[in-house]
């Protein structure tokens, strides 16, 4: 039986760049025509939930988030609006083009680090953890502000290494249970794993909230439960690793419709 | 650090298999493959069909459920990433149930049905399921002692 340096190998090739080489799930794209949001693998009941804001649980974090829109934080005791005005208009279309790339670090950011970022170096705040409620409000009404647009990554070469990283991770056999992202998300995405629709994996809804979390989540968390669920070690909240995967899933997702504050069981 | 060597340092992560102490690795029960079957109980011992059915539903534990049908459970509720277990006892041997438990990438290395027997896991397996089978020996005796009695 080939061990696990068989399936997994590391090469350095010439030009400096790591190749590896996996036995991943077959790698057979979801074509265009046949892409489906998370929404449509629900029941009628909880995509009544979501469509209704006054019944949306979700609704609640937009509303913490604009409130913390508008206060003033930090030594500069300014607020994002004394900056941004109007999310309304200047937020609109921001989420469905991220994680974009951070000028100053050649890297992507994620729409949570970029918020972040403002946070501790503009509003010079003290830093507000990752999963933390006032992060996740914020990211949501950000978000928020751009559903029914469509998800528009940024056309940016630099960004391909990266969303190729992406793509090797999604394609990648992970875990002691041996299974890729791809091995469920792209090749039985029309099956049902115990009582839940496995789906097509994409980042649609973020932050969304789970009737199973009782509360909202980032997509971080949804990607750490499903590396927990193969037996890997998930990668760190905020890591590189995770924001190259957020990036080749919504490149995976173009033009596919943000729908933030999602639902899903 | 230009895009393209921060892109390939991400995945230094992955092959992160690397034991996370020294606890010596315990070895496997070795088996014999017979054509496509494990004619002999692995480490000789059979096991109870009852603690088999029970293991069988444990969603968290043997997983099976998670991914095929079985003859009595609810329908909403059922894996279909997999074959029905339904008649498996009439379609297949014993030695042909228990080798594919223990090893279905045997027989299908590009299956999703993780091998149950085996020291072999995919990159970043978490610490605490490094250098383990996924179920023990006696606890694959009682799921093919079960699995046998499913005749239709
Ligand atoms: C064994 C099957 C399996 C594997 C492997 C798996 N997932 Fe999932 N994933 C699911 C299921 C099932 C759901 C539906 C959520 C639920 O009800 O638990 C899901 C949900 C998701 C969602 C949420 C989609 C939505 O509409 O909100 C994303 C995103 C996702 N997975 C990404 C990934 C990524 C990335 C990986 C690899 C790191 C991965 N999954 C590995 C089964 C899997
Ligand atoms: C992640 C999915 C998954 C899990 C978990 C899983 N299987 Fe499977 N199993 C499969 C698939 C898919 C097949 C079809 C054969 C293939 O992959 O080529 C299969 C085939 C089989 C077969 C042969 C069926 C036939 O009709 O020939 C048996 C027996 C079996 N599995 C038993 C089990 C048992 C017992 C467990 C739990 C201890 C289990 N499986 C867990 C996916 C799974």
């Amino acid at each position: 039986m080939p061990g696990p340096a068989a399936r997994l190998i590391v090469l350095t090739g010439v030009t400096g760049l790591l190749i590896v080489l996996t036995s991943h799930a077959s790698t057979d794209d979801i074509s265009p025509g046949e892409r489906r949001s998370g929404r449509d693998f629900m029941a009628p009941e909880t995509q009544a939930i979501q469509a209704d804001d006054t019944a949306n649980p979700g609704m609640l974090w937009v509303l913490q988030g604009a409130g913390l829109w508008t206060q003033k934080a930090g030594p500069a005791d300014q607020s994002c609006a004394s900056c941004h005005g109007a999310a309304q208009a200047s937020m609109r279309g921001v989420a469905a083009r991220y994680p974009a790339l951070d000028a100053a670090t050649g890297k992507p950011i994620d729409l949570t680090g970029r918020i972040a970022q403002c946070r501790s170096e503009r509003q010079g705040g003290t830093a507000l953890p990752r999963d933390g409620d006032e992060l996740l409000a914020l990211t949501t009404f950000v978000a928020h502000q751009s559903r029914g647009m469509p998800i528009a990554p940024p056309d940016d070469a630099r960004l391909t290494p990266f969303r190729d990283a992406g793509r090797q991770i999604f394609t990648t056999r992970m875990g002691q249970l041996d299974l890729a992202c791809a091995s469920c998300h792209d090749d039985n995405w029309n099956q049902r794993l115990a009582g839940s629709a496995v789906t097509q994996a994409h980042p649609t809804g973020y932050p969304l909230y789970r009737l199973e979390w009782q509360g909202i989540g980032s997509l971080q968390r949804r990607l750490r439960n499903c590396m927990i669920g193969v037996r890997a070690e998930p990668f760190a909240t905020g890591s590189d690793d995770f924001i190259a995967l957020e990036l080749y899933l919504m490149q995976r997702a173009a033009g596919m419709e943000m729908e933030t504050p999602g639902i899903r069981p | 650090m230009t895009g393209a060597s921060a892109a390939a340092a991400l995945l230094m992560g992955i092959p992160g298999t690397a034991r996370a102490d020294d606890t010596p690795v315990r070895p496997l029960a070795p088996y014999v493959v017979t054509a496509d079957a494990i004619n002999e109980p692995l480490a000789g011992q059979r096991g109870d069909p009852a603690r088999g059915q029970v293991l069988l539903s444990e969603r968290h534990r043997s997983l099976c459920i998670l991914c095929h049908a079985l003859p009595s459970g609810a329908a909403p509720l059922q894996g279909t990433l997999a074959p029905s277990l339904a008649g498996i006892g009439a379609r297949l041997s014993e030695g042909q149930i228990r080798l594919r438990i223990v090893d279905m990438k045997r027989l299908n290395p590009s299956s999703i049905m993780p091998a149950y027997y085996s020291l072999y896991s995919g990159a970043r397996t978490a610490p605490a399921w490094q250098d383990k089978p996924v179920l023990e020996a006696a606890e694959i005796e009682h799921l093919v002692a079960y699995l046998v009695t499913l005749k239709e």
